[in-house]
C-alpha cells in the first residue's frame, strides 16, 4: 500500500512549470498555488493549455521544468501517492460503455480496493447521489451525454479523493444538467475536498470559484477571486442613445465621455450606482438633452477575459474610454 | 500488501471487466471463429478429397485424411484470428478515455494489459472448443490419448499467450482502430505460408524454406503429432522456443509501449 499522502495545507503548489511538444512552447512558466479545501478555476480559451496543466498534475503526462507538488508530493517522482489522493474527471467521458453504471462504478471500486461490502455500498450511494439509480443496470453506452458526464463524475468520486481534478465538467452539456453538476460541486467543496476545475466558461468560474487564474497562450494572465478580476478592468461605463447628432454633441459637451458618431452614442465612465446615474441625468435635463436610451454596462469577468486573453482588443477599447 | 498481490488483484479486477466485455459482445467471439470455421469446411468439402488423396489417403477416404491433416493448421488460425479481436480491443480502448482513468488512479500499470491477456485466452479457449467441435461433427477422429490432449492444450494456450502479447502491443501501437485491425492480418495467413494446409514438401524452394522456418509450422507440426497419437515429434524445441520469444517480446514491446509518457 503507498503511503497515504502528507498532510498539507496546499493541496497544488507548482512553480515554473514548462511544456512544450516539440518546437510548440504549450506552457511557458506556470505558478499556481491552491490551499486546500477550496474550489479553484482554470480560465481560458480552447488551446490555452488547460489540458495539458490537468494531464501533468494528474500523473498522465510529464512536465519539461517546473517545481510541482500535488497533495505534498512530486507527480513524476512519486506518481502512486498522487494517484491515491486525487480523482479526474476529462473532457470525454472516460466510462467504460459496455458496462452498466453500477458495473462501471463497482470496477473503480474494486481497483480502489475498497471491499466488496463498501464498495456495493458507495456505488449505490453514488447512483442515488446523481441521479442515475434508475439506469444503474443499462450499459453505459446507452446513456445520454448528461448521464455519461455524471457517472463519469460518480467514477471519479468511489476513492474519496482529497483533490478532485475537472476538466472541462460543463462542455456540451445543456443548461439544466450544468446547473446540477455546479451543485454537486458546491456540496463537494462544502464537504472539504478540494477542486481543480478548468473551463472556458466565465460564468461557470464566477458562480463556483474561490479563485481563478486566467490561462492564455500557456501563461497565467492574472489570478485572483472574481472581484480581484473584475477590479481590474475599468469597464464600468454607463451607455447614452440619442435621436440626433447634435444631441450627441451637445451631451459629449457637457459629459466628456467616448462618442460613436454612427451608433450616436456616448459612453460615460461610471459604475452604475444610482447617485452617478440621477447626477448625470440631472445634468443633461439642465442642458436639456433628451436621451433616447440608457443602459448601464457593469464590468463582468468577459471583460476581464477578452482583455487578458488578447482575442477581444475592440472589446478592451471599449471598455476604457 | 506488496506491490505484487496489488498486481494480482487489479490483474483479476481487469479480466473481470474483459469477461464481461466478452459476454456483453458474443457476436464479436463467433465473427472471429467463423473465418476459420469457414475455412475449415471449404478446404475439407471443396478440397479434401484431391487434397487427401495428394497426402497418401487413408484407411476412411481422402477427404477424412484431409481433415486430420487440417485441423492443427486451423486451430493455430483460430488463435490468430482471437488475437487480432485483442489488438482491436486494446486499441478501442486506448482511443476512449477509461484508459487514461486508470493511469490516474493507483493501481499496478500492467494490469490493464493482463487483463487483455487473460480475457483473450479465455476466448481463445472458447473459440478452439468450438473449432474441434465443429471438426469432430465433420468427421475429425484424433487418436490422441489423455496425456496427448493434454499436452495439446498446453501448446494451444502458449501459442495462444505468445500471440495474444505479441498483438496487444500491436494494438498499442497501432494508434487508432483501423489500424489495429488490419496490421494483425498477415498473422492469419501465416498457416497458408506453412504446414498448415499442404506439407512443405510439395511448395517451391523460396516458399519452402520459409514455410518450413516460420514459428507457426513448428507449433502446428507438434500439434498434428499430439492430435494423431504419434507423439511431439521432433519440433517440441522449436515450437517452444518460438512461443517463448514471441511472448517476451510482445510483452516487453507492450509494456514499454504502454508505459511511454503521451506526450513524447
Amino acid at each position: 500500500m503507498t503511503p497515504p499522502p502528507a498532510r498539507t495545507a496546499t493541496a497544488v503548489s507548482v512553480a515554473g512549470l514548462r511544456k512544450s511538444y516539440g518546437e510548440q512552447t504549450v506552457l511557458d512558466g506556470i505558478d499556481l498555488e491552491i490551499p486546500a479545501g477550496t474550489v479553484f478555476s482554470l480560465l481560458g480559451p480552447n488551446g490555452a493549455g488547460k489540458t495539458t496543466v490537468v494531464k501533468i498534475l494528474t500523473t498522465l503526462i510529464g512536465a519539461d521544468a517546473g517545481r510541482i507538488e500535488v497533495l505534498g508530493h512530486d507527480p513524476a517522482h512519486d506518481p502512486d501517492a498522487v494517484r491515491a489522493g486525487i480523482g479526474v474527471t476529462g473532457q470525454y467521458s472516460a466510462v467504460d460503455g459496455l458496462l452498466t453504471g453500477e458495473e462501471n462504478l463497482r470496477l473503480m471500486a474494486d481497483l480502489h480496493r475498497l471491499g466488496r461490502r463498501t464498495g456495493r455500498r458507495r456505488s449505490t450511494e453514488l447512483l442515488e447521489r446523481f441521479d442515475l439509480a434508475d439506469a444503474a443496470r443499462k450499459p453505459a453506452a446507452a446513456y445520454s451525454g448528461g448521464m455519461r458526464r455524471r457517472l463519469d463524475l460518480a467514477m471519479g468520486l468511489v476513492g474519496e479523493p482529497r483533490l478532485l481534478f475537472l476538466d472541462e465538467p460543463t462542455t456540451g452539456l445543456d443548461p439544466r444538467s450544468r446547473r446540477g453538476l455546479w451543485e454537486i460541486i458546491r456540496i463537494l467543496a462544502a464537504d472539504g475536498t478540494t477542486v481543480f476545475l478548468t473551463t472556458q466558461y466565465l460564468e461557470e468560474a464566477d458562480r463556483i470559484a474561490d479563485r481563478i487564474a486566467v490561462l492564455d497562450r500557456g501563461a497565467i494572465a492574472a489570478e485572483g477571486t472574481a472581484d480581484e478580476l473584475k477590479r481590474r478592468v475599468s469597464g464600468g461605463h454607463v451607455r447614452l442613445r440619442f435621436a440626433a447628432a447634435d444631441r450627441l454633441d451637445a451631451a459629449a459637451r457637457v459629459l466628456g465621455g467616448t462618442r460613436d458618431e454612427e451608433a450616436l452614442v456616448l459612453q460615460v465612465p461610471g459604475d452604475g450606482g444610482v447617485t452617478g446615474l440621477r447626477s448625470l441625468l440631472d445634468r443633461l435635463d439642465a442642458e436639456a438633452i433628451e436621451a433616447e436610451e440608457l443602459s448601464v454596462h457593469t464590468p463582468d469577468l468577459d471583460d476581464v477575459f477578452l482583455a487578458l486573453t488578447g482575442t477581444g482588443d475592440e472589446q478592451r477599447k471599449a471598455a476604457r474610454p | 500488501m506488496t506491490a505484487l498481490t496489488h498486481a494480482v488483484g487489479d490483474s483479476a479486477t481487469m479480466v473481470g471487466r474483459q469477461v464481461k466485455h466478452l459476454w456483453r459482445s458474443p457476436s464479436v467471439t463467433l465473427m472471429l471463429v467463423g473465418m476459420p470455421l469457414l475455412l475449415m469446411m471449404l478446404f475439407v468439402y471443396v478440397f479434401g478429397d484431391a487434397m487427401g488423396a495428394g497426402l497418401g489417403g487413408g484407411p476412411s477416404g481422402g477427404r477424412a485424411a484431409y481433415l486430420e491433416y487440417l485441423v492443427p493448421g486451423i486451430v493455430l488460425m483460430t488463435i490468430a484470428s482471437t488475437a487480432q479481436g485483442t489488438a482491436i480491443s486494446v486499441a478501442t480502448d486506448m482511443t476512449e478515455g477509461i484508459v487514461a482513468r486508470f493511469r490516474t488512479m493507483a493501481i499496478a500499470r500492467v494490469s490493464v494489459l493482463t487483463g487483455h491477456v487473460v480475457g483473450s485466452l479465455i476466448q481463445t479457449v472458447l473459440s478452439v472448443a468450438v473449432v474441434i467441435g465443429a471438426a469432430l461433427l465433420l468427421g475429425f477422429r484424433p487418436s490422441a490419448g489423455p496425456g496427448d490432449w493434454l499436452a495439446a492444450a498446453g501448446l494451444v494456450l502458449l501459442a495462444a499467450f505468445a500471440l495474444t502479447w505479441l498483438t496487444v502491443a500491436l494494438g498499442l501501437a497501432s494508434g487508432s482502430v483501423e489500424t489495429a485491425s488490419n496490421v494483425p492480418m498477415p498473422l492469419m495467413f501465416l498457416p497458408f505460408l506453412g504446414s498448415g494446409f499442404a506439407p512443405t514438401e510439395t511448395m517451391p524452394a523460396g516458399l519452402r524454406w520459409f514455410a518450413e522456418y516460420q514459428p507457426f509450422t513448428p507449433v502446428i507440426e507438434t500439434l498434428r503429432g499430439l492430435l494423431a497419437g504419434t507423439g511431439a515429434g521432433d519440433s517440441v524445441p522449436l515450437a517452444l522456443g518460438w512461443c517463448g520469444v514471441i511472448a517476451l517480446g510482445g510483452y516487453l514491446w507492450a509494456k514499454r509501449l504502454y508505459g511511454r509518457d503521451p506526450s513524447v
